[in-house]
């Protein structure tokens, strides 16, 4: 089955890659504000606004996180080799990120279930799961970066990232909150987005000068003639897009109310125009500097199978998703089961 | 000091051992969410809807601890089992697929409506929400049990250089065990709930808490426990016999049957299974039993474990004393359901002073009592029984098709055992903190007036603090 002129040895690989980065941004984009706002829950006045915050993400959190179980499936059945390589590789990394996200998804339920007493147990526990799950993350982003090294600067590079990632997500949980809530909790929200933007700055600027410098294809393909001309609008609509999120969340606080989706919009901006470089720099590499996407495929007839499928379930999920949102629209409301 | 391997597999054995105790929970209990529902839209009676109320929290809590620690599971493949992704994942990969894009996302997506859309959906919308949610976790069901029976029961592909290749997808998915294996466990799931609804309904009884909605509740936990269980311990029957055909290797071992090969195979009720000498002491057992149940005649050959026994002496069989302790377990569970369902029903069908039936006064109190601790005995029958199948198909991982030692992952044992040591310490505390408060809602709900009128804007000072209470904001005690 050709597809303009491509073999499906190739054509099948490539749509696999799109599928799974696609999946990929949209969970960092959706888990990422779900669990920036699980890191922020410490900083919350009172109980009240804690239960707030939390009831911001309740309807949605479970849909996110579904989109890291279609990540990994989708990288489990398209590159099998690389998924054992990745996975094994990153052990531990993986281990930490899975407990985080065990402490946190059961902490939304015992909270509010729990005896009262142990209330205060909960809220920790969901804080340590959001903190551990965004910093095993970032580690793991930046040890792909670095091709799955493991030395000394890697890890410390690594761990940079893994900071970064977490303030990322903070930044844009924060943004999140400004969209969903009134009163002191939005202008909180506000404060919090000021101060987390820093560090999400800090981490995709050392990304971005750190790629080129891994090695020399990752040199070449960002610093040689054409390819930089080409380039140069992620830059510089990174740098635009920040200018106009902080000029946006300095100004008086009810400037930022009254649009109170922008912050949130420049936020997810930002995120896509990350992802793009990043995905410009791998590609075609599953795992970076040592398995191509072709590589690592899987037999045509599976995957054939399951882009069948895939065609029209996706957009179905999409549709279903766009209804929740729309019916959990507007500033949140406290969580009640009737 | 243990090899990856056998780490490997104890880790992979409990978190698969946890997972599967809140989806077996999820299963069913969507779907009696939605009975009470409909019952309650029907009846106009607010007994259903406090039931509903009650059970909905349970569901949210063992929905979130079935999400993340299938999440977890969906890792374990690529962290331990790279192997199997590498011979089997042509197979394996699509099925899993579509179990993430036709159940998985549909449950996570409505059940937040579900939950929390109660008051900000249309009704409709809302019984839509509960029958996709139930629905999702039905076809999640389906598509696990599809891969795991495909691995008991392999066709529709052909091997190239080692990896498995898809020929056939409609004989993938219908493959022979996979219609007995898909039933047993929506039966089990169904069993799971009657009886915890029935349990934890019967131990607010005991405390005193004599609402309406708790009478209701034993009565409808015994009433499904009771229809459910013989077709269950029906299916069973037939599971088995599908089992002797594509797996004698497991049913010899089920039957601790060593050498008998030439009929009249007793029935054993006890014994102890000694590997070394390969033959059972202290047996208990009745003639021809098992001859009958699985030929349907005395003198019906069953397989046995000896015929699994290659020239050079390499054993072809499942270890044998875990999948013979774990089937007994299983059976003898489901044979006390039995016992248990039908005698209360009996005694509840005894007229009550004022000539009525089913009053729960009629029961007696030793079986109200043995409700309460049979209220995990769905866990118990489910946990053997995926241990008989699953200890069964040793040392296959694939029937024929792969072995469990090559699909291992090269990770640093010490690596495994940190790790595994760690979700037992997670699981442990999780398990006691899911128990506990299940414990505590069922106490704590005993305090709730019974609902006089449903929308909670309306309904006045009790229906808004049961919701603030919910939510934490105000103490319970
Ligand atoms: C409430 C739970 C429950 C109860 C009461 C029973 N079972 Fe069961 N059984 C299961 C729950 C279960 C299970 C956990 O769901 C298994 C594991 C895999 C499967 O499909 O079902 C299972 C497996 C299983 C197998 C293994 C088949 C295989 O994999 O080769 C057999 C032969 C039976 N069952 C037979 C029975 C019989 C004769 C029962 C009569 C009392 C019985 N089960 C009661
Ligand atoms: C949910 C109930 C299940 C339970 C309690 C269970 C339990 C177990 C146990 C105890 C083993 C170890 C057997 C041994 O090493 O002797 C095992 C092995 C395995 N099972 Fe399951 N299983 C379940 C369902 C599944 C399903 C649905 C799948 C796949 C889709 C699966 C895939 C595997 C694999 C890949 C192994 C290999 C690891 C090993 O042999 O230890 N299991 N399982
Ligand atoms: C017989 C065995 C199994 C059954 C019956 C089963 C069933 C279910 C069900 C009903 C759910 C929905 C969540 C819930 O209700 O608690 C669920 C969740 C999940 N299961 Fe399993 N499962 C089994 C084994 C597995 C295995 C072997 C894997 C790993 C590949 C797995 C991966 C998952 C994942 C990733 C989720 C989370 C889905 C979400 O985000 O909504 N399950 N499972």
């Amino acid at each position: 089955m050709e597809l303009l002129g491509y073999a499906p040895e190739i054509w099948l690989p490539f749509t696999f890659a799109a599928l799974m980065g696609g999946s990929i941004l949209l969970y960092v984009i959706l888990d990422g504000y779900d669990l920036g706002v699980g890191m922020l829950t410490p900083f919350a006045r009172t109980e009240e606004e804690r239960d707030m915050m939390v009831a911001s993400i309740g309807p949605f959190w479970d849909a996110n996180e579904t989109w890291l179980v279609l990540a990994v499936g989708l990288l489990l059945v398209a590159f099998p080799v690389a998924h054992g390589l990745i996975l094994s590789t990153l052990y531990l990394p993986v281990f930490v990120m899975l407990v985080g996200l065990i402490l946190r998804g059961v902490s939304f339920e015992f909270r509010v279930k729990a005896r009262a007493k142990y209330k205060g147990l909960w809220n920790n526990l969901f804080f340590v799961g959001s903190l551990m799950t965004s910093l095993a993350q970032g580690f793991m982003l930046g040890m792909y970066v670095m091709g799955l090294e493991m030395t000394v600067l890697t890890v410390l590079f690594a761990t940079i990232c893994a900071l970064g990632l977490s303030m990322g997500y903070a930044f844009i949980g924060a943004t999140w909150l400004i969209a969903k809530s009134e009163t002191s909790l939005q202008r909180d929200a506000i404060h919090w987005a000021r101060r987390s933007i820093l560090g999400a700055v800090v981490g995709i600027g050392l990304i971005s000068v750190a790629t080129p410098l891994v090695s020399e294809r990752l040199w070449d393909k960002w610093l040689s003639f054409p390819a930089m001309a080409y380039l140069a609008p992620l830059p510089i609509l990174s740098l635009l897009l920040l200018a106009g999120l902080w000029q946006s969340l300095s100004g008086p606080t009810y400037s930022v109310t009254t649009r109170a989706w922008r912050p949130f919009v420049g936020a997810l901006g930002l995120f896509v125009l990350a992802f793009i470089g990043l995905a410009y720099s791998f590609f075609p590499y599953v795992v970076p500097e040592r398995m191509t996407i072709f590589e690592a495929a899987s037999a045509p007839e599976s995957l054939i199978i399951i882009l069948f499928g895939a065609m029209i379930v996706v957009p179905t999920i999409l549709g279903y998703t766009a209804l929740a949102y729309w019916v959990f629209r507007g500033k949140t409301k406290t969580l009640t089961y009737y | 000091m243990m090899d990856a391997l056998i780490l490997s597999r104890i880790q992979f054995a409990a978190n698969i051992s946890f997972h599967i105790l809140f989806p077996t929970i999820t299963i069913a209990l969507g779907w009696f969410l939605l009975f009470f529902k409909l019952r309650f839209q029907w009846t106009g009676d607010l007994k259903w809807m406090e039931a509903y109320r009650f059970w909905v929290k349970i569901f949210a809590l063992s929905f979130a601890m079935g999400v993340v620690s299938g999440i977890t599971m969906s890792f374990q493949f690529g962290t331990n089992w790279p192997g199997f992704m590498e011979h089997v994942g042509n197979i394996a990969g699509p099925l899993l697929a579509y179990e993430v894009m036709t159940a998985f996302f549909l449950e996570a997506v409505f059940i937040g409506i579900m939950l929390f859309g109660f008051s900000r959906v249309p009704n409709w919308l809302h019984t839509l929400a509960t029958f996709l949610v139930a629905f999702g976790t039905t076809m999640s069901t389906f598509w696990i049990i599809v891969l795991n029976s495909w691995m008991h029961t392999p066709q529709g592909f052909e091997m190239i250089d080692g990896v498995a290749h898809a020929t056939d997808w409609l004989a993938i998915i219908f493959n022979p065990s996979m219609p007995y294996r898909l039933i047993h466990m929506l039966l089990a799931s169904g069993l799971t709930v009657s009886f915890l609804i029935a349990g934890i309904a019967a131990f607010r009884y005991i405390l005193g808490d004599r609402k309406e909605t708790v009478r209701s509740q034993i009565r409808v936990g015994l009433t499904f426990g009771a229809l459910l269980i013989p077709l269950q311990i029906f299916m069973g029957d037939l599971h088995g016999l599908n089992t002797k055909e594509y797996q004698p290797a497991k049913v010899a071992a089920m039957e601790g049957n060593w050498s008998d090969t030439d009929g009249h195979t007793p029935l054993i009720l006890f014994a102890l299974p000694d590997e070394d000498a390969r033959e059972n002491r202290f047996e208990i057992s009745i003639p021809n039993g098992a001859s009958i149940i699985l030929g349907h005649s005395p003198s019906a050959p069953i397989p046995a474990l000896d015929e699994f026994v290659a020239e050079d002496g390499t054993i072809l069989h499942p270890p044998v004393n875990a999948v013979f302790w774990s089937f007994r377990v299983m059976v003898g569970t489901g044979f006390a359901m039995l016992l248990l369902s039908w005698g209360s029903l009996a005694f509840l069908w005894r007229r009550a002073e004022d000539g009525r039936r089913f009053a729960i006064r009629r029961l007696p109190k030793p079986m109200l009592w043995a409700l309460v601790p049979m209220a995990l005995s769905g866990w118990v029958a489910t946990l053997a029984g995926w241990y008989t199948t699953e200890i069964g198909r040793q040392p296959w991982l694939v029937t024929g098709v792969l072995d469990t030692s090559s699909a291992v992952a090269d990770v640093p044992a010490p690596m495994v055992l940190s790790t595994l040591i760690g979700y037992l310490v997670i699981y442990a505390a999780l398990l006691f903190a899911y128990i506990s408060v299940i414990i505590y809602l069922a106490v704590k709900a005993r305090h709730n007036e019974p609902l006089t009128e449903l929308t909670p804007s309306s309904g006045g000072a009790v229906v808004d603090a049961i919701a603030r209470e919910d939510r934490g904001v105000v103490p319970a005690e």
